[in-house]
């Protein structure tokens, strides 16, 4: 296991920040982190990084202890915690620089200039870091977790702040990482949708415990979610369904969708029924909000003691 | 520990605050002479009006070492804001810019990094200081000459020319000690502190708070003065003296010495558990 947290929480003063987390990443995952803000992600995150101390647990970094290997754990670990900050009144490259050589990368000017490549900011690696934008920040970022050649990165929200054009890209690349450089991530994000198209595994965080972990197919595809069914003459659709087997599965009406809680496989047979029924869907969607995936797992949770 | 000593300082002198003090070092010591050089025979006559009755004063009386020892006396107030401007910042920049999330993330030990810091801090001051002899000697020569300095305190000191080099050279030796105290002094409190003005707004209050302090309550707070590092910053004057109290310097210099390591191991062991939240 390149992670392993057992029991580990974090008190600041008397507010319980993460609860008795375990968990493990194990190689070659891209694994997701996924909480709403205040969940206990950074916190967590910090905590594997050795930039603050666990009340208590205990912490294994390549199936070493954190606190007695912090040298050998951080020469393999890359990150990017938060937002990305830098030396502003430094170039790009001066920054990555004096990182390198902090983490004595050997042919360091050679190799940050292959990372500025990777990352896209070559062309602008002679500028100074306060002329850059968010999204270039954020690529110098990941720049400099991977500058010293690591086996694992942790990203923390590597997207936020960013446009969809700029979220899309920061995705791309972090895949590429993953296929290309075969580098384990562990990434944390509060948008389900981002850990879906990314993840491999994920944990989901919420007031700083654990409440589901597994697969995102697993999480995502066998549970109970929201979907949203866009068709014509939505009332005349109401009326049947009180009298079919569909009746108890009809949550809200919208204007001009009607929402289902439903298991992903009985979608298709939904959609079959609908037009049987003489109704034109145009658009079946799972409505993937973090907050309708918790109040799904958190109602799963008290119901069903598995 | 060296390579950690070289970034240190690379980020120090390629700061514009670092320049802010330099500048000030100039424009101050290049102020006080020019000042002099126009209105130094009204100040000097009005320093020696008690005293004209009883001396004959003959030869370059407004020299460079009595320039220098004005610069001296006047600077002292100014030049532990400028050491705490850089080194104030030193920790608590780090923490305000974020940049502790990329720099603790690297395999260097935290003990390793404040010990750096404090070096590269260090030599900052020392160059502070050194430019402010440099220049206090350099241009002074250029503009007034040499001479004999004398000393007006509760009697007078008139020292040789001959004499003087080293006298200045063991002031400024002792003004680096006393500056390192200030370091040390802004370099702890930066370690507290998640932005750099707090640091450098602390340890003047500090310093002109204690130096208040102890002077009104001169009596009341006699036994405690003189453990204050504030009580010796301007002992420095003890190379002025006819004969240099070796006992009396001997102490400032502990004194100095004790707040420094106190200082410095409180940062070591404060920051080394610090949660980095910033």
């Amino acid at each position: 296991m390149f992670i392993e947290l057992r029991n580990v929480s974090k008190y600041y003063g008397s507010l319980l920040a993460v609860n008795r987390l375990s968990m493990t990443v194990p190689e070659g995952d891209i694994y997701g982190f996924l909480g709403p803000n205040g969940s206990g992600k950074s916190t967590t995150i910090r905590m594997i990084l050795s930039l603050i101390r666990p009340t208590s647990g205990e912490i294994l970094l390549f199936g070493k202890e954190i606190s007695r290997q912090r040298h050998f754990a951080l020469r393999r670990i890359g990150a990017l915690v938060e937002k990305p900050d830098f030396y502003n009144y430094l170039t790009a490259r001066k920054n990555l620089q004096i990182l390198g050589r902090l983490s004595e990368v050997p042919q360091l000017n050679h190799r940050v200039d292959e990372v500025l490549d990777i990352v896209g900011l070559l062309p602008r690696a002679a500028s100074r870091v306060h002329t850059y934008s968010q999204g270039m920040k954020q690529r110098l970022g990941i720049a400099q977790a991977i500058l010293h050649h690591p086996d694992l990165i942790i990203l923390d929200e590597p997207t936020n702040g960013l446009d969809p054009q700029g979220q899309k890209e920061i995705r791309e690349l972090i895949l590429s990482l993953q296929t290309d450089h075969h580098i384990t991530i562990l990434i944390s994000s509060h948008l389900l949708f981002e850990m879906e198209q990314i993840a491999t595994r994920m944990i989901i965080l919420h007031k700083g415990k654990s409440l589901v972990e597994g697969t995102v197919t697993s999480l995502l595809n066998n549970r109970e979610q929201q979907v949203s069914v866009e068709i014509d003459r939505p009332k005349e659709v109401i009326q049947k369904i009180h009298h079919s087997e569909w009746a108890g599965r009809l949550i809200t009406v919208p204007e001009h969708e009607l929402c289902f809680k439903l298991a992903r496989k009985e979608i298709p047979r939904l959609n079959h029924w609908l037009i049987r029924q003489g109704f034109n869907v145009f658009a079946i969607e799972p409505v993937r909000s973090l907050e309708s995936f918790f109040l799904q797992i958190t109602d799963h949770d008290q119901t069903d003691p598995d | 520990m060296i390579r950690l000593i070289r970034i240190e300082l690379y980020k120090i002198f390629t700061k514009p605050r670092t320049y802010i003090g330099f500048s000030a070092v100039f424009i101050l010591v290049l102020a006080i002479q020019f000042g002099i050089k126009l209105e130094g025979d009204t100040m000097m006559s009005m320093l020696v009006q008690n005293i004209k009755d009883r001396f004959i004063f003959q030869g370059n009386i407004i020299n460079l070492y009595l320039v220098a020892y004005v610069v001296l006396n006047t600077l002292w107030i100014h030049v532990p804001i400028l050491v705490a401007l850089v080194t104030g910042d030193l920790l608590a920049g780090e923490a305000n810019s974020g940049t502790f999330r990329i720099l603790l993330i690297r395999p260097v030990s935290r003990i390793q990094l404040v010990i750096a810091k404090f070096i590269a801090g260090w030599i900052y001051t020392l160059i502070l200081v050194l430019l402010l002899a440099l220049l206090s000697l350099g241009t002074g020569i250029l503009l007034f000459g040499s001479g004999d300095l004398m000393v007006v305190t509760n009697k007078v000191n008139v020292f040789a020319s001959n004499d003087l080099l080293w006298r200045f050279s063991g002031a400024y030796a002792y003004g680096i000690l006393s500056m390192t105290t200030v370091t040390a002094l802004s370099f702890f409190l930066s370690a507290l502190a998640d932005n750099s003005i707090g640091p450098i707004v602390g340890t003047i209050a500090l310093i002109i708070g204690i130096t208040i302090i102890s002077t009104v309550g001169a009596t009341l707070l006699g036994p405690v003065n003189q453990y204050l590092f504030t009580s010796y910053l301007p002992s420095w004057q003890l190379f002025f003296q006819t004969n240099v109290g070796h006992g009396e310097l001997g102490h400032a210099i502990l004194i100095q010495v004790t707040y420094i390591v106190l200082f410095f191991t409180a940062t070591l062991i404060y920051f080394n558990r610090k949660d980095i939240l910033s």
